[in-house]
């Protein structure tokens, strides 16, 4: 329902036509039959880059273009639409975010990295199944000008193949930012693939010695410069999700429209008719409050938090809902590898975990009202 | 100064001068100015904050100064928008005719037309009810029976309407009948207009189970409806009642306007219930509907606020102030379910001092008719199947 600013247009468009030009579902599909470890092509990270969509929110001192989170949203959104694997949130959203609100020498040396696609990075957060950044148990300590961190981390999304990581860790009994070398002493990355075929490492920290410089973010501003982040992580996330949900539903209404039983289209009968527009005002909605996310984060709205939350719980569901529609209203079809819906379906399962599930930040969005 | 931002500081100043006190408080249903001949107001400062307003052009900012609006840019009416919620202004008149019959006239009328009807609404001296439904046509509107038979300079019209908001305390009436018998279902209905006090015309308020009558059931005994007062032309009326619904669900849906009572929900619940050891509210289930609730809630405004923003740049909904509807709706059924759950057996309170009389239990018994008014969810998603999905017929 958004009317979009021109410049916004544009980039929509151009994510539009590039992504379904060149690394369309059936390019996602040949990449996981390849077996690639990555689960991306690194090619594409430069490809991306000549777009300017890896800097995409840094601002042009970090070498980025500085297109903001409402742009991000549409390039993810149509990353979502073609399933294009690529480590955009991780290191043009998540990673590009911690730097531009940490700043510093890190920032000045790694945005322009980030932002040219010479460098992918991952956020080693997580440490167990479900998102809980308030209880971390990596810890650094201070020795000499350095400090050692020790603790593992799971499901480091790109953690695979990045060039560094950004460890959240307790330091003095307060969070703090590490940006650590993966092939470090120390440091152990242990590759996974996910149901949806991309990398998410588990990794740990035994004894690894860092330099003074490696703390980007400490006991003043760390939880600041996280909270800044997660906010545009979740944002994009939840774009690219209704992106996932807008294909999966797409394909539904275009099955609806061909396929016949009984002697006729199926997409004639008033069962599934109210399903397909129950779900359609779902997704509309659903993208309007995710424009909504972005478009406070792009102006320092107070609201931008509370919103990118909702905006992530919101797409989980109806992720979830288009997808599982999708596989049902195909019928046997839609439970075969040959169709899209079910990498679909994978994609959206695993988005709905990245960054915390709805429950999460339904309870956020309760507690910030008093409840 | 550009010159949004110089109309913004006047429009500020001139609400600061003449909006009055009382009217920047907020609005209970009993506090809504209809206008019309009937309408008594509750106080002199909301006559005042009517005519001053009225004589702006500022009831209807986005209609044509001759017709009794200001001509308003989009941009400049979302100022005013701004500005009188900035200091709670109440909206000075809400009608009917402002939602639904003002746009169709807009769209339709003829010059002379617009000329007499527009102002009246824009003053609030006539207040206009609407009559589409009849008892045997609700879902399937388009097959209703009220015949006019054309009798030369005037129409002659016989038959029942059901389901007139507010039919009792209206002047006038927009009234779907069937002029053409031998034409299509489609094609064989008119848009008249005629005053609520011509011979032949009656009335009898519907109690329904919220206690209350907003609706009437409405009767036609040969009414004469002189010739002029036809919209459009003969037989088109089904467009003419179609691009009407269209603003009337835009409205139902949300739109500016205070339909839905929005009462503090999420404060309720925590002064009936309490809150447990760790600062949640004490009931985990309840706690988490009410989530659920939220989420949708904030999806939806931010989805209205986008409408609007459309809507203001002169780009129309089309079909899609169904999905408005059909969202806007459910939601507030599901708004007022849980305030019913939150409040528990104190909202069961019908007749008493305790809980302003029932005005909890009556509303949730209002909302249930939210999704059937204006077009049932179910025609909503036939609609939004059809004409945006392109689902086979």
């Amino acid at each position: 329902m958004e009317k979009l600013s021109e410049d916004h247009a544009m980039v929509a468009e151009a994510a539009a036509g590039f992504l379904a030009q060149n690394h369309p579902v059936a390019a996602f599909r040949a990449l996981r039959d390849s077996g690639a470890p990555l689960g991306y092509d690194r090619a594409i990270v430069g490809q991306m880059a000549g777009m300017g969509w890896m800097g995409v929110v840094l601002p042009e001192d970090l070498g980025g273009v500085n297109f903001g989170h409402r742009a991000a949203g549409l390039i993810a959104g149509a990353m979502g639409r073609n399933l294009t694997a690529a480590p955009f949130l991780s290191t043009a959203v998540i990673g590009a975010s911690v730097l531009k609100h940490a700043g510093g020498p890190v920032a000045e040396s790694w945005g322009p990295k980030l932002a040219a696609g010479e460098a992918v990075v991952a956020l080693a957060m997580e440490e167990g199944a479900k998102h809980r950044p308030d209880r971390i148990a990596t810890e650094a300590r201070r020795e000499g000008d350095g400090f050692v961190l020790n603790g593992r981390k799971s499901f480091v999304v790109d953690g695979v193949g990045a060039d560094r990581l950004i460890v959240v860790a307790t330091l003095d009994d307060a969070p703090a930012l590490f940006w650590v070398d993966p092939t470090a002493a120390g440091v152990t990355v242990v590759p996974q693939v996910l149901l949806d075929h991309r990398n998410a490492a588990l990794v740990t920290f035994e004894g690894v010695g860092l330099d003074g410089a490696a703390l980007i973010a400490g006991r003043e501003n760390a939880r600041a410069v996280l909270a800044a982040a997660l906010a545009a992580g979740r944002a994009v996330t939840a774009a690219e999700q209704l992106g996932v949900a807008r294909a999966a539903a797409e394909a539904t209404f275009d099955y609806l429209r061909t396929r016949k039983q009984f002697g006729m289209l199926i997409g004639s009968f008033q069962a599934l008719q109210h399903r397909a527009a129950d779900l359609y005002c779902a997704i509309e909605q659903t993208d309007s409050l995710a424009a909504a996310a972005l478009n406070a984060l792009d102006q320092g709205a107070d609201e931008g938090e509370a919103l990118s939350r909702a905006a992530k719980a919101r797409a989980a569901l109806v992720g979830r809902q288009a997808t599982e529609e999708g596989v049902q209203m195909h019928g046997g079809i839609g439970m075969t590898d040959e169709m899209d819906l079910g990498l679909f379906m994978k994609r959206d399962r695993a988005l709905s975990e990245f960054l915390g599930d709805a429950g999460h930040h339904t309870d956020w969005l309760l507690r910030q009202r008093g409840l | 100064m550009s010159d949004l931002e110089t109309f913004r500081a006047a429009t500020r100043d001139w609400l600061e001068a003449n909006c009055p006190a009382e009217m920047r408080a907020p609005m209970g249903e009993d506090d809504i100015c209809w206008g019309g001949r009937r309408f008594t107001f509750t106080s002199p400062a909301q006559k005042h904050w009517l005519e001053v307003m009225a004589a702006r052009g500022w009831t209807v900012p986005g209609w044509p100064e001759p017709y009794g609006g200001a001509g308003l840019s989009g941009p400049e009416q979302k100022v005013l928008a701004e500005e009188m919620r900035r200091i709670n202004a109440r909206p000075p008149l809400q009608s009917f005719g402002i939602w639904m019959l003002g746009p169709a006239l807009l769209a339709f009328g003829t010059e002379e037309q617009k000329r007499h009807y527009l102002p009246q609404i824009a003053r609030g001296e006539i207040r206009w009810c609407q009559g589409y439904s009849e008892p045997g046509a609700g879902s399937d509107l388009a097959s209703l029976q009220t015949k006019g038979v054309d009798r030369g300079d005037h129409f002659e019209v016989s038959g029942q309407k059901i389901w007139t908001s507010y039919a009792d305390k209206a002047d006038w009436i927009f009234c779907l009948v069937r002029t053409e018998p031998e034409a299509s279902k489609h094609t064989g209905i008119s848009f008249l207009l005629f005053d609520m006090e011509s011979e032949g015309v009656s009335t009898r308020p519907i109690r329904l189970i919220s206690g209350a009558s907003p609706f009437c059931e409405t009767f036609f005994d040969n009414v004469k409806v002189p010739r002029d007062q036809i919209v459009g032309e003969r037989g088109q009326g089904w467009t003419i009642a179609k691009y009407l619904l269209t603003h009337e669900r835009e409205m139902i849906g949300g739109s500016d306007v205070a339909l839905f009572a929005k009462s503090d929900l999420l404060g309720d619940a925590v002064a009936a219930i309490g809150l447990d050891d760790a600062g949640r509210l004490d009931d985990p289930v309840l706690r988490a509907d009410l989530g659920r609730f939220i989420v949708d809630e904030m999806a939806f405004d931010a989805h209205m606020g986008m409408a609007r923003d459309l809507l203001r740049r002169g780009d129309e909904l089309g079909a899609r102030s169904a999905e408005l509807k059909y969202l806007g709706t459910e939601l507030n059924k599901r708004r007022q379910s849980l305030r019913m759950a939150a409040g528990g057996a104190d909202d069961l309170v019908w007749d008493g001092p305790a809980n302003d009389a029932g005005q909890a239990a009556r509303d949730w018994l209002r909302s249930k008719g939210n999704s059937i008014e204006g077009g049932t969810s179910e025609v909503m998603l036939g609609i939004l199947a059809k004409a945006v999905l392109k689902l086979p017929g």
